[in-house]
């Protein structure tokens, strides 16, 4: 059995709101994930899933609970040590660029992060974006100038810039147009088994986290409820609340 | 069945660049229609061009809107404020947002349906109330009383979906009403707008992009792409044997839920 790239173990975290009662919003949350295993992470808005990425990206730090990346402890290990293992993929990319600066700027960036010298960062940006299916001409444009399609394909080739061990997909393609959303699925899916990527992919469609992920937690109110395989969970759900969210789907 | 609401050739742009071209098609009373394409096929801006909403820069440039005799585009600001509500009714995504924040719910409404009907304070407590309770809302007065803040993006959602028809207007425009809500919900606010047919025969053009919703309570869906028309027909029809290559595309990339071993 391989060492898993991720294990979450009792992970929790508290949020203080001043001077009111605490909110539990993730409440003792135990995964793996394993190397090049695309993992989804599917609930309710507010049930805690974003919080458990952002954790694992030291976007925020937990109440309790522990995080390993690698064999290393996430909580003791520099931000800029655990960026280079793990890329977050947001829900709205023409967000997570900057305005004022032209696409390849923003992937360069990651690209100098990642330690390559500057004066091959062109030509390596040029090589992500074909690797997305972009031309090279996108280097050039301002996200604004790009269609959501288009902008969540250039955040998809900043991320590869760093060649992460973990990728983690934040409704990374709740905003787009099915189309485009089969589209980037492909995309991802294509990029993963290219360079033995893992992926925790958060997000509330559950018949694309059944046709995408290889494994499947159902987080309600904090906890995770239910996992297996994809066609397990969702044939023969186990949980009141898992039946009820299968239930739902249109 | 009678229409209620007409589109003949109407074509519109945004600072002088078309972006709906030539697009005919009616609501009949009583029917839901869905209109369904991607981002920028112009769905919305149909929506819009009926009720003046279209902008600076945004224009009916020709065609007609026709709703009981009226040519809406033709309409002045006054008469188009005076149909808005009372007759014709709009729903958005982010009904939440169009709620004051630090004012109660109920107070709101009371406001809106004063601007159409002199109508004292107690007896739209009890038409609101009524209204609530037919739409399966459990706690009515509670609703009323609450900050839109102390109320669920969904509940405020549904809050606002019927809201739209307090004044009991013949037509209900929603625009992506169920785009922003958990599937749980989404299929709650569905479930509020079939009802809202059956128990006030509403006519209803839902515009979204996910088919599920479509599916599940519109009688004729139009698909658009680039401001075209590509296709309409009985909801069942397009959905499950689309002729145009373009809907065969929409609906494979729709990903599917398998119930069934091996299905």
């Amino acid at each position: 059995m391989t060492t898993p790239i991720l294990q979450v173990q009792n992970l929790k975290k508290i949020f203080t709101r001043n001077g009111q009662s605490d909110f539990l919003a993730v409440d003792g949350v135990s995964f793996d994930v394993a190397p090049g295993e695309c993992v989804g992470l599917i609930g309710e808005s507010g049930s805690g899933k974003s919080t458990v990425a952002n954790m694992i990206a030291r976007l925020l730090n937990p109440t309790g609970g522990q995080i390993f990346l690698d064999g290393e402890d996430v909580t003791k290990t520099d931000v800029r040590a655990v960026c280079r293992k793990v890329q977050m993929i947001f829900q709205s990319p023409q967000e997570s660029f900057d305005p004022r600066r032209t696409l390849g700027d923003g992937i360069g960036e990651s690209l100098l992060t990642a330690g390559e010298p500057a004066s091959e960062t062109a030509e390596e940006v040029a090589r992500l974006l074909e690797a997305v299916g972009l031309s090279s001409d996108f280097m050039c444009r301002y996200p604004h100038e790009v269609s959501g399609g288009q902008c969540q394909r250039a955040a998809i080739a900043r991320a590869l810039a760093i060649e992460p061990k973990l990728l983690l997909c934040d409704e990374a393609t709740s905003a787009l147009d099915v189309t485009v959303q089969a589209e980037i699925v492909s995309l991802l899916s294509h990029l993963m088994r290219g360079h033995g990527m893992a992926c925790l992919f958060i997000c509330h469609d559950i018949a694309l986290a059944q046709s995408f992920c290889d494994r499947i937690l159902v987080m309600y109110r904090g906890k995770i409820v239910e996992e297996g395989l994809p066609d397990e969970v969702i044939q023969s759900p186990k949980q009141e609340y898992t039946k009820m969210l299968i239930d739902s789907v249109l | 069945m009678n229409e209620i609401l007409q589109y003949v050739n109407v074509t519109t742009s945004y600072n002088a660049v078309p972006v709906v071209h030539d697009v005919s098609f009616s609501l009949g009373e009583g029917e839901i229609l869905g209109i369904v394409g991607e981002s920028g096929s112009g769905k919305s801006t149909l929506l819009k061009a009926a009720m003046g909403l279209l902008g600076a820069g945004g224009v009916v440039t020709s065609g007609d809107i026709w709703y009981r005799g009226k040519n809406l585009p033709d309409l002045s600001e006054e008469e188009l404020r005076r149909l808005s509500g009372a007759e014709i009714a709009m729903v958005f995504q982010q009904a939440g947002a169009s709620f004051c924040p630090v004012r109660r719910v109920g107070a709101q409404l009371y406001e809106a349906v004063t601007a159409h009907d002199a109508i004292s304070e107690a007896e739209f407590t009890d038409r609101a109330a009524e209204l609530l309770h037919k739409l399966r809302f459990e706690d009515a007065s509670r609703i009323l009383e609450s900050y839109p803040f102390e109320l669920s993006g969904g509940m405020m959602q549904r809050v606002g979906i019927a809201a739209a028809i307090l004044m009991n207007p013949s037509v209900l425009l929603a625009d992506e009403p169920t785009s922003a809500l958990d599937v749980s919900v989404q299929k709650q606010a569905v479930e509020e707008m079939c009802l809202i047919r059956e128990l006030y025969h509403t006519s209803i053009v839902i515009v979204t992009h996910n088919i599920g919703v479509v599916r599940a309570m519109a009688d004729r869906v139009i698909v658009m792409k680039e401001g075209r028309i590509v296709e309409s027909g009985g909801t069942r029809d397009v959905l499950e044997n689309p002729a145009r290559e373009y809907t065969k595309k929409l609906m494979a990339a729709v990903p599917k839920l398998r119930l069934r071993r091996g299905a």
